[in-house]
């Protein structure tokens, strides 16, 4: 539907090459089909979108400040903040040293007195070394000083594996900060969640955690007017449905969408629908919008790319079984990376990090549809 | 090119027992010297390239000036000694509500220490800030928390400047510019960084035209070792922030001396190694720590940079009131009590005719009565609420604030579509 209204309105559009298939993902409910979208067809890459906004919450506040290794000559690490530099100059766009721990608490302190840092971790696993910063002087400090103390501070990067760049750069940290009270993490797909969601993290008044994907900056999405305007913002704590259906849901997030949209695709060939959601916010965790869909669909399935244990999957899981364990007829399914540090061997990470044919064959498991068995990782 | 000069360090028994082998005598410590070297004050007149081999000034025995010419004022002096006072009695009240059981925890106690306190915090403005350790019932105190708010904090009262919900080592006050408190040491460096940056960056960016908010970083022996502050020190020199490290050295990390700990105990000399000046100075005297906190203080508001100041001062009391102190000699307790800061003042403030007993009896009587009523004030306030467990997580909770329809924003169905104005 929507695929076909872009190829009629847009003639000249031009699509990406992931643009053959990205216009399958931007199948939107019937009602909002309805709406007047005025040409609509502009596409833009996630990378684009991350530096627009950073662009527009700059030129809005002048206490929104960029720090981190990279940012401003490099013009970024992944090339997020190009052109800033030029633009706001080196006191608003700081390139710090290789401190992570020194600079995300200078940030901390400057959020203390008011000021809106962006901190840049080149991937999140460097986050490590500055974890104390982000957990204990920045999560805590509003509980801890009893509200005299808010920190509207940014943390974000790239998370998650990347394409054979080994078991120290290849770690997903959405369940590790999604366990503290005190952060907001947000975990965008599309163009448009990258916009929206990163206005709305460096507006936001409380510590966000910004994960990334390095393999979705340079995908193209196309992106409505609405997001093109410099006051768009989504919420934070709502997920998004990104595929309506109606025999399963897949809970998915960051680069896992994509797949889950593409694994949709072959299971509707074989006669299930699947319902995709797109969380777009690990914490604030969007309960209700998933267990709506359960109760709807009363089947499960999560998928992400981090380790199985303690995960994100695990977690709603748990709160699926809380809330509407009546409405299950199936065990939920959880899909995560291998329990293993990643390897390098291109044919060992593929192992290590769930497929589409993953999440089809377990879908179609939990539709009680296949007889065997996958071996857990 | 008299300014650079090579300070031969004292032949100290590094590797040696404390126990077996004592320091001899208090004024030998760690390169407190006799003679008087050159001060801070010549800095600004010579070329960066040369300011860079100044090795530091040892302002450790700052000869007191004839007492026609006194380094304090009778206003100055009896607000230090109230405040150096506040701080004694209060700490020790602390440990009889801890041993009573009114207070839980861990609480870390500062006496002993007053001068440092006392000498760096009373020459600040309320705009300036003052980040510490978990030994910061007394900087809050001298920052201008009122007794009554810190005493109720320690007793986990709603009352408390806190509500209760940070504790002894969390204390915060965004009225006066105490932001924590932190447990972990070493992580209140960086976050003072950061006040010390937005100093900067509101003059420079934000262009207004006369912030010259200065931060004063309190942390221990210990945290010299830790690689926050050397990350730190760096980033301060490099951008010529405006702060203040004050490194207040005890000699003791809960039961690790120093001279085990470190390679080089001198830590003052680590200043110089990334670009700053680093002073040595006799923390049990309050006027020494004055003279030096002006100095270091003034050049930050001038924008010249950062300063890191060892005070060398001793905590009488243990790490915390858990800790039983078992493994300090007490000949070295003995001769850092004989140094106590407000003996030494008290009988300045007299010899120089700033006060008289009466007038010093009278501040310790006012204090007394302060401690006590906020001993009262705290026992008699409530304790938290069961709701007040949830509270304060987040300062927007749901996002966005509230709209002008008076619901949460977020709550607008337009906003799960994307299109909602904000």
């Amino acid at each position: 539907m929507w695929g076909i209204l872009r190829q009629k309105v847009g003639g000249a559009t031009c699509l990406s090459p992931q643009g053959v298939g990205s216009h399958m993902l931007r199948l939107r409910p019937v009602t909002s089909a309805l709406r007047n979208y005025s040409s609509a067809a502009k596409e833009m890459t996630v990378r684009d979108a991350l530096n627009s906004a950073l662009d527009e919450e700059m030129a809005a506040d002048p206490n929104v400040f960029v720090m981190g290794e990279e940012v401003g000559e490099y013009q970024g690490a992944y090339k997020i903040t190009k052109g800033l530099l030029d633009k706001y100059g080196p006191e608003r766009v700081v390139d710090t040293p290789i401190t992570e721990a020194g600079f995300a608490g200078i940030g901390v302190g400057s959020a203390y007195h008011g000021l809106r840092p962006v901190i840049e971790f080149m991937t999140f696993n460097f986050s490590m070394q500055a974890i104390d910063h982000i957990i204990n002087s920045a999560a805590k400090s509003n509980y801890m000083s009893a509200g005299q103390i808010n920190v509207p501070i940014v943390f974000r990067g790239p998370n998650g594996p990347a394409a054979g760049v080994g078991a120290q750069h290849s770690q997903c940290y959405a369940a590790w900060y999604g366990s503290v009270p005190g952060l907001k993490v947000l975990v965008p797909y599309s163009s448009e969640d990258a916009r929206g969601l990163l206005k709305a993290a460096i507006r936001d008044p409380d510590p966000v955690v910004f994960l990334e994907n390095e393999l979705l900056y340079g995908e193209s999405f196309p992106v409505s007017a609405e997001a093109l305007d410099s006051s768009f913002c989504l919420p934070i704590g709502k997920a998004k449905i990104e595929r309506e259906g109606k025999d399963i849901t897949i809970t998915a997030f960051s680069k896992m969408v994509g797949y889950a949209l593409k694994a949709a695709e072959i299971l509707k060939k074989e006669g299930i629908s699947a319902e995709v959601i797109n969380l777009r916010s690990i914490r604030p965790l969007d309960r209700a919008t998933i267990n709506v869909s359960v109760r709807k669909t009363n089947r499960l399935l999560t998928v992400e790319e981090g380790f199985p244990q303690h995960g994100v999957g695990a977690e709603i899981c748990a709160s699926v079984v809380e809330d509407s364990f009546g409405y299950l007829d199936a065990p939920v399914e959880r899909i995560a990376g291998a329990d293993v540090p990643t390897p390098y061997a291109a044919n060992l990470e593929r192992m290590a990090f769930p497929q589409i044919e993953d999440i089809v064959r377990a879908a179609k498991r939990a539709c009680y549809r296949s007889g065997t068995m996958v071996a857990t990782a | 090119m008299g300014f650079a000069r090579v300070i031969h360090p004292h032949t100290l028994p590094l590797l040696a027992d404390t126990r077996a082998n004592p320091i001899a005598t208090p004024s030998l410590f760690l390169g407190s010297t006799r003679t008087l070297r050159h001060t801070l004050t010549h800095t600004r007149s010579i070329s960066s390239a040369q300011r860079r081999s100044v090795v530091a000034a040892k302002v450790s025995d700052v000869k007191l000036k004839p007492t026609t010419n006194l380094l304090v004022t009778k206003e100055e002096g009896l607000e230090v000694y109230e405040d150096m006072i506040l701080g004694r009695v209060f700490e020790d009240m602390c440990a009889q509500m801890y041993y009573r059981g009114k207070m839980f925890g861990f609480v870390h106690l500062y006496n002993g220490q007053e001068a440092v306190s006392s000498g760096f915090i009373k020459l600040l403005k309320k705009e300036d800030s003052v980040v510490s350790t978990y030994r910061d019932h007394v900087h809050a105190l001298s920052k201008g928390v009122p007794a009554r708010a810190v005493m109720s904090e320690l007793f986990g009262k709603t009352t408390g400047c806190c509500r209760g919900q940070g504790g002894s080592m969390h204390m915060f006050s965004a009225e006066h510019n105490v932001l924590g408190g932190f447990a972990f040491i070493g992580e209140g460096i960086p976050v003072a960084t950061g006040a010390a940056f937005t100093s900067k960056y509101k003059r420079e960016v934000l262009k207004e035209a006369d912030c010259d908010h200065v931060t004063l970083a309190f942390f221990g022996d210990g945290t010299a070792n830790n690689g926050q502050f050397f990350e730190c020190l760096n980033m301060a020199a490099l951008w010529k922030l405006p702060i203040i490290f004050v490194v207040e050295n005890n000699l003791w990390a809960i039961g690790m001396s120093h001279l085990r700990a470190t390679s080089d105990p001198e830590i003052w000399k680590k200043g110089p190694a990334f670009g700053m000046p680093g002073v040595h100075v006799d923390g049990m005297d309050v006027l020494k720590v004055r003279e030096v906190a002006k100095e270091a203080i003034g050049r930050a508001r001038r924008g010249e940079g950062p300063t890191l100041v060892e005070c060398e001062t001793y905590r009488f009391r243990g790490h915390s009131l858990a800790d039983p102190d078992e493994l300090r000699d007490p000949d070295e307790k003995a001769r850092y009590a004989a140094r106590d800061p407000i003996t030494q003042f008290k009988k300045y403030l007299i010899e120089n005719k700033l006060a008289s007993e009466a007038e010093l009896k009278a501040i310790e009587k006012k204090i007394d009565e302060v401690v006590e009523d906020s001993v009262e004030f705290a026992d008699e306030s409530p304790a938290p609420s069961r709701s007040q467990l949830l509270e304060n997580v987040f300062a927007d909770p749901r996002g966005f604030g509230i709209g002008p329809d008076g619901r949460y924003r977020c709550e607008d169905p337009k906003f799960t579509e994307g299109t909602a104005q904000v």
